[in-house]
């Protein structure tokens, strides 16, 4: 069975980003870039259906600037066995994602496509439903956890009253969330073997894929600030706050 | 230029979330509600009766029974024809679907909007919720999903909206429902709860959360939230995270308590109206949002905090 990774390089989720003055953007020039924590877990998951024997190639996938190529040496550094880069510049919006990464599953014929549930960057959570419509595929939003057989992926989903299990065709797009696993630490001699590994390089041209944009940002704003609040001395004090000058008990 | 919303329900009730779409729907054009599943009819008549419905559709097959997107979507794009937009709350359930029927369709989808500016603009949440990006589009036909917390809710009576049934879509048959595990609560729904309750890590374990947290909640009537920490440890279950990737809450009142205030948490309630910070920690991130900070031991303040709303 093939398994299909699609990452993301994006800002690391712990900065703080700032808004540019001009307010065209936010400002991520010189600040840290990582691997989307959500497409991490995506990679760990297809690691592990490999070393349980269930996956025999994992092929990671990542759309963007020439400095992709690092995210997806991560990915082979944790276990991908091979990379294709879809190397552009443009901004893609998540339904461009989603027919490049079509185009792919056309070529590779992956039988389970992982991705992780959302972009830490955009918080779209979009690509990996739109991938399953265009592959008129089953998915699995919300995965917290992943069985594989022959015939099937049987998910179990983190929806809003609880959990709910499905049982999907394969293939199947299997969008990750948090709890599915922790992903592992790359160590030193893994990194020099995925310096090794095949690394593709393609374009939305070569794909036959257009990048069209259909939806315009004219503005990027910080969000309204909240007032500096006070410290109360105790609990008494903080009662009579809330009752008599908050009025919200 | 009409809205189509697609309900979200349980085949018995109507979950709120839709009363939250309509009202963010009603600047948009005429709205119909799509109700999808078996045997729905008491669904489709309290959406009848939502203050600003116009026409409720709805379609009735088994295989509407548990939600699936894949049937769902197929459906909703066969509807879709005389709509500008789709619409649905950003929840789990219209997370999951919508952006299937925008792709379908061909068409972009534009998620978790807090604000609709006119019927080609909106306002989202990027990174975080430390940025918020306006987004224009000309696009023939749009998807959309709304933040319930940032709207308020359309009333629930009133309305008279015509009922017309609609032919199902083809099953499609990719996909089959196992089985669900839901954790059943007296509390209020937490991301429509007036007043929250949070915990973290600080709260040491699954037993303290519940022993300093539920006596607090119940003299408040609150619902209980957690941080990803508190849930990483299993002190409370998933579907208590608030945050980027848990819930998104607005209430009148939360508490966080032993809460540090990272990113990914705050993102999820830095629009509650008033917040309340308990922390021994006087550098803990989250008193830079709070609007009434207490430094000091949660096990002996939350308690006393108790006693103090009792008397």
């Amino acid at each position: 069975m093939k398994a299909l990774v699609a990452v993301k390089r994006v800002v690391d989720y712990n900065v703080k980003v700032r808004v540019k003055a001009d307010g065209s953007d936010v400002d991520i020039e010189n600040v840290k870039m990582s691997m989307n924590p959500f497409d991490e877990i995506a990679v760990e998951e297809a690691v592990r259906l490999k070393e349980a024997g269930k996956v025999s190639e994992i092929v990671a996938v990542s759309l963007g600037g020439k400095k992709s190529e690092d995210t997806l040496r991560t990915a082979l550094a944790m276990g991908a066995d091979r990379a294709l880069h879809i190397e552009t510049d443009e901004k893609l919006e998540p339904l461009t994602v989603a027919k490049l990464l079509k185009a792919v599953a056309d070529k590779e014929q992956p039988h389970i496509l992982l991705l992780g549930k959302q972009a830490i960057d955009d918080d779209a959570g979009q690509t990996a439903q739109m991938l399953a419509a265009l592959m008129n595929a089953a998915q699995g939003m919300f995965a917290s956890k992943v069985e594989l057989t022959e015939q099937e992926a049987v998910v179990t989903r983190e929806i809003d009253g609880g959990l709910e299990t499905v049982a999907l065709t394969l293939p199947a797009v299997i969008g990750v969330d948090l709890r599915l696993n922790e992903p592992r630490f790359v160590k030193l001699p893994n990194i020099m073997a995925a310096k090794k590994k095949t690394l593709e390089k393609t374009s939305p041209a070569d794909l036959g894929v257009a990048v069209v944009s259909h939806l315009n940002v004219v503005r990027v704003a910080e969000p309204k600030a909240r007032q500096t609040g006070v410290k109360v001395a105790n609990a008494t004090e903080l009662v009579d706050k809330l009752k008599n000058e908050a009025k919200v008990i | 230029m009409s809205v189509l919303i697609i309900a979200e329900h349980d085949n018995q009730q109507l979950n709120p979330a839709t009363l939250h779409a309509v009202k963010a729907a009603a600047g948009l054009g005429e709205i119909h509600v799509l109700v999808a599943g078996s045997n729905v009819a008491a669904v489709a008549e309290a959406a009848r009766k939502i203050q600003g419905v116009a026409k409720v559709l709805v379609a009735e097959a088994e295989y509407y029974r548990h939600g699936l997107a894949e049937e769902l979507a197929a459906l909703a794009v066969k509807s879709a024809e005389p709509y500008r937009y789709l619409l649905a709350t950003a929840s789990a359930f219209g997370k999951n679907l919508m952006p299937r029927v925008a792709a379908l369709l061909d068409v972009p989808q534009i998620s978790d909007l807090t604000e609709i500016v006119d019927g080609n603009t909106f306002v989202r949440p990027i990174y975080a919720g430390n940025a918020f990006e306006t987004i224009q589009t000309s696009s023939e036909k749009v998807v959309l999903t709304i933040r319930a917390a940032a709207f308020e809710t359309a009333a629930a009576e009133g309305g008279a909206a015509a009922l017309e049934q609609v032919e199902a879509a083809a099953e499609q048959k990719l996909s089959r429902f196992v089985s669900q595990e839901l954790i059943h609560s007296d509390r209020p729904d937490l991301g429509s709860a007036k007043v929250v309750v949070s915990g973290g890590r600080a709260l040491g374990s699954a037993e303290k959360f519940n022993e300093v947290l539920t006596p607090l909640a119940d003299v408040l009537g609150a619902a209980i939230g957690a941080s990803r920490a508190a849930v990483d440890a299993e002190y409370a279950p998933n579907d208590f995270q608030v945050g980027q990737t848990g819930k998104i809450v607005a209430p009148q009142l939360y508490i966080a308590v032993g809460i540090s205030g990272a990113i990914q948490h705050t993102a999820g309630m830095q629009d509650s109206k008033v917040i309340v910070a308990i922390n021994k920690d006087p550098d803990a991130q989250i008193f830079n949002i709070a609007d009434y900070g207490l430094v000091g031991d949660l096990f002996e303040i939350v308690p006393q905090l108790t006693e103090a709303l009792k008397a």
